[in-house]
């Protein structure tokens, strides 16, 4: 358990980075690492060769599409625009609060399957091929989904005058 | 110049500093002969900056005692473990499953030898699948060692199923004992951790060619043939229909070499 410690503590913010991202709520996405964390444990000596960060973002992302679906059957949906933002941003830089915001806002209203990759990739540091492996599909499907994802938050930073919309958000 | 031609996803890797220093030197000097396309790139370096920006501060946040490793790892070695619970609740199904076993014994289709392998593959399964620790005594990573192994003691070749097709890979493996002497066990699992036993072991005499059939003990189910004086089995905790179509797949592919 000694190694595992070692290779798994360092990773431990940033699945909790990954897991706010996805799902915008501090305790819900603490919850699903501690849930994460506990299956490696479990599974430790199960793991096949590879990086374990990759691994460690596999079980974390099937434990949060299997909440997505619940959730989605229940019928409860979280709503896009008032779901947690203050605790993605709020240790951020004051000056740099408002573009974060953006940003952030433009990034939740993109599908879940594009906003994994760009996340996993983007942030992450994830190779395409490491990426490929967390949400088990090829790796031309990593770049054509993290294509459409660059393309459309594009698309919504130029549609909107960012400035104005974050101005509004921010009052009430 | 004989270059190959800039593709999109080299424009990505550009942003995400995931190309060779070669080809990284051949983008950017592609995208100063091309100012529409370079301030597409500098708006991705842009958006990729903002987003790493936006979340960090997540990441620097003090863990909450609930994500504390050593707190996780303490607190499963104090829980009693759950092999050994197991163990204990399939020793008491398989009294329970006694008279069905010895039941199906007695119907006149010749599946006696069947029932038996296949109530060895739910006794390996119900010590072995919640193994967390050493569910298998090879890896997938040593498969060549396993197939070795298992067809010098059986004295048969015996093929290791590939389940990819169906979504499960292989853990591993082991031999097992049985009345009728070893069987070699293969264990599977998907991305969900669902876990899939296969056993196979030779077959007595009259038992060497019968068709496929579905069994089960208690909550383990699945389904048993033989061929070619080789007995297979596959368990799981699945519906007949879900573990049908795989082992439909195993037959076909564990003929005899």
């Amino acid at each position: 358990m000694k190694d595992m410690l070692v290779q798994v503590e360092p990773l431990i913010p940033a699945l909790r980075r990954y897991a706010r991202a996805l799902v915008r709520d501090r305790a819900a996405a603490d919850d699903l690492v501690q849930d994460c964390l506990e299956r490696a444990v479990s599974r430790w000596h199960q793991r096949r060769d590879g990086s374990v960060r990759a691994w460690l973002f596999t079980i974390l992302h099937n434990l949060a599409v299997t909440q997505f679906r619940q959730a989605t059957a229940r019928g409860r949906h979280m709503p896009i625009d008032d779901a947690g933002e203050q605790e993605l941003v709020s240790a951020a830089a004051q000056e740099h609060r408002v573009i974060y915001q953006d940003v952030l806002n433009k990034l939740a209203k993109l599908p879940e399957e594009q906003r994994a990759v760009l996340l996993l990739v983007a942030v992450e540091d994830l190779s395409y091929a490491d990426a490929a492996a967390v949400l088990n599909i090829p790796v031309g499907t990593v770049m054509s989904r993290l294509s459409r994802a660059r393309e459309r938050l594009l698309q919504e930073m130029d549609g909107v005058a960012p400035g104005n919309v974050v101005a509004l958000r921010s009052m009430k | 110049m004989s270059r190959r031609p800039i593709t999109e996803d080299d424009l990505h890797a550009y942003v995400d500093q995931a190309l060779e220093p070669e080809r990284r030197a051949e983008v950017a000097s592609y995208l100063d002969d091309h100012v529409d396309v370079a301030e597409r790139v500098a708006a991705f370096a842009a958006q990729r900056e903002q987003l790493r920006g936006a979340l960090a501060s997540i990441a620097d946040e003090p863990l909450p005692a609930a994500l504390n490793l050593s707190h996780i790892i303490e607190s499963r070695k104090r829980r009693p473990s759950r092999a050994w619970a197991a163990i204990a609740a399939l020793l008491l199904l398989g009294l329970g499953g006694l008279g069905g076993w010895t039941m199906r014994s007695l119907l006149p289709d010749g599946s006696s030898g069947l029932s038996a392998l296949a109530q060895e593959a739910a006794y390996s399964y119900g010590v072995y699948a919640p193994d967390r620790v050493r569910p298998v005594e090879i890896r997938a990573s040593d498969s060549a060692e396993l197939t070795q192994w298992v067809s010098n003691r059986l004295k048969q070749p015996v093929k290791v199923p590939d389940l990819a097709v169906s979504g499960y890979r292989l853990m591993g493996g082991r031999l097992v004992a049985t009345s009728h002497g070893p069987a070699a066990m293969f264990m599977y699992d998907d991305d969900h951790g669902n876990r899939l036993v296969v056993l196979t072991r030779p077959m007595s005499s009259p038992d060497q060619a019968t068709p496929m059939l579905p069994q089960s003990t208690g909550d383990v189910a699945g389904f048993a043939w033989a061929d070619r004086g080789m007995g297979y089995t596959l368990v799981g905790q699945l519906p007949a229909d879900t573990l049908k179509p795989i082992a439909n797949e195993i037959r076909k592919q564990a003929r005899p070499i």
